[in-house]
């Protein structure tokens, strides 16, 4: 059986991470399934774990009264998810449903905070890759709400 | 200018629009309409390369250019698919079995689809984008030997704006085709991707130093597809988009598709990006 830093090291978020730094987040992480329907969490809930996925298929969800959930977007194998739950409030604003049977590895998100600050080197290394998350998303959203709102 | 692949020459008259007769009409999505035809003369000489456009008249109202979406192995019964956007688009989606139709074509440049054989094939449309890439299609699947991997990569704004729906699930049903669909926003009865169409790209399996990429859709969404394609490698001379202009006379004399030193209804529609790259979505022109 692979161990978790292993597991760790296989994603792509984590690639290349030093090994000392992947001790140090196995320490924080488990390996969560979801069944299909499943919600990871929910809008309004403590943001207390972050999700690196290692198969399946996730929905983000908002839910309106009028419509019901709407799917905003999807993430799927090799992809994180709760990056927005990091910085404060610590509290999710969209709902995550498992739309396949999911594998994740979680880390607490109390943890890794720590962890980051104590090993500042750590902090930046993942916070050079949150950034790039956070800029292929904004760069696709950007696109999803021209279509959307100007149909361009 | 150097055409940059296969075009099939027009007739001897090419003002001059032939009578078709709707046989079909099948509504595709809210405002979107495929329409079947075939020669009013019975005059079965009809021939086109994937990509190609042709002109098509609504009696009293007027002539918008609209690609042909039909398998180019089979010309004949000839089909477009239109959005009933304007005056002439409307009247057009509006015929029913019998109505009667002004086509001129074929005009333009075409999908390489000779030279891409032995390359992967990565096809990306986005929205209505996937009509003119249809025969693209066709013609792979009818020669799927001579490729390597191919992908079509579909967004639309909802499941309900999807063009072909039929067809994408008996394509999703192939073992030597990857279909990957992909809306802006869906209701959780929706079992595929929600982002958009640029989320996909990394994840296709294709060897970007033989790849040729096909891509037809909105102006914003064809610039960003081809940044993800530059990303993984594949070079701007096999990246391929098709233009959308107010193609009018459609041979490249009276100028209203100009776009720099192009003519877009001659020298395009389809062109490598390479060829296009100094004009494609600048604001000056």
């Amino acid at each position: 059986m692979e161990s978790l830093e292993q597991l760790l090291a296989e994603h792509p978020f984590l690639e290349g991470l030093a090994p000392h730094h992947l001790k140090t987040l196995a320490a924080c992480a488990q390996v969560r399934q979801f069944t299909a329907g499943q919600f990871l969490f929910r809008e309004g809930e403590e943001a207390k774990e972050f999700f690196l996925i290692r198969s399946g298929q996730v929905a983000m969800e908002i839910y309106t009264s009028r419509r019901g959930p709407i799917t905003i977007q999807t993430r799927q194998e090799g992809d994180v998810l709760g990056w927005v739950g990091l910085p404060p409030p610590y509290q999710w604003n969209f709902d995550a449903r498992a739309m396949v049977i999911v594998r994740t590895i979680a880390l607490n998100v109390d943890c890794l905070r720590r962890a980051c600050e104590e090993d500042h080197e750590l902090g930046y290394e993942l916070l050079k890759r949150f950034t790039g998350c956070m800029a292929r998303h904004f760069r696709s959203l950007k696109l999803q709400l021209l279509d959307i709102i100007h149909g361009v | 200018m150097a055409s940059n692949s296969r075009q099939f020459a027009v007739g001897a008259e090419p003002m001059l629009p032939r009578v078709f007769r709707v046989e079909k009409r099948v509504k595709e999505t809210a405002d979107t309409f495929t329409l079947t035809m075939m020669p009013l003369a019975g005059d079965e000489d009809f021939a086109f390369a994937p990509g190609q456009f042709n002109m098509l008249t609504a009696f009293g109202v007027g002539e918008v250019p609209i690609s042909i979406s039909g398998d180019p192995a089979a010309p004949l019964p000839l089909v477009h698919t239109i959005r009933a956007v304007g005056a002439v688009t409307k009247a057009l989606c509006g015929l029913r079995k019998g109505g009667q139709i002004g086509v001129r074509g074929p005009f333009g440049t075409s999908w390489p689809v000779s030279r891409a054989e032995g390359n992967d094939v990565i096809i990306v449309a986005g929205g209505l984008g996937l009509a003119p890439l249809r025969p693209a299609i066709y013609h792979v699947m009818n020669n799927r030997t001579a490729y390597g991997n191919v992908e079509v990569i579909y967004g639309a704004r909802t499941p309900y704006d999807m063009l072909y729906q039929q067809e994408l699930m008996i394509w999703r049903g192939r073992f030597d085709l990857r279909v990957r669909v992909t809306v802006d926003s869906a209701t959780p009865e929706w079992r595929s991707n929600v982002g958009v169409v640029t989320n996909i790209i990394p994840r296709a399996r294709f060897d970007p130093y033989h790849t040729t990429a096909l891509v037809c859709g909105p102006g914003v969404m064809m610039r960003y597809v081809v940044q993800e394609f530059l990303k993984r490698g594949v070079k701007e001379e096999n990246i391929f988009i098709s233009m959308e202009r107010a193609m009018k006379c459609g041979i490249g004399f009276c100028g209203h598709c100009q776009l720099g030193p192009h003519f877009i209804c001659k020298d395009g529609p389809v062109y490598s990006y390479a060829l296009i790259k100094d004009w494609f979505e600048k604001r000056e022109v």
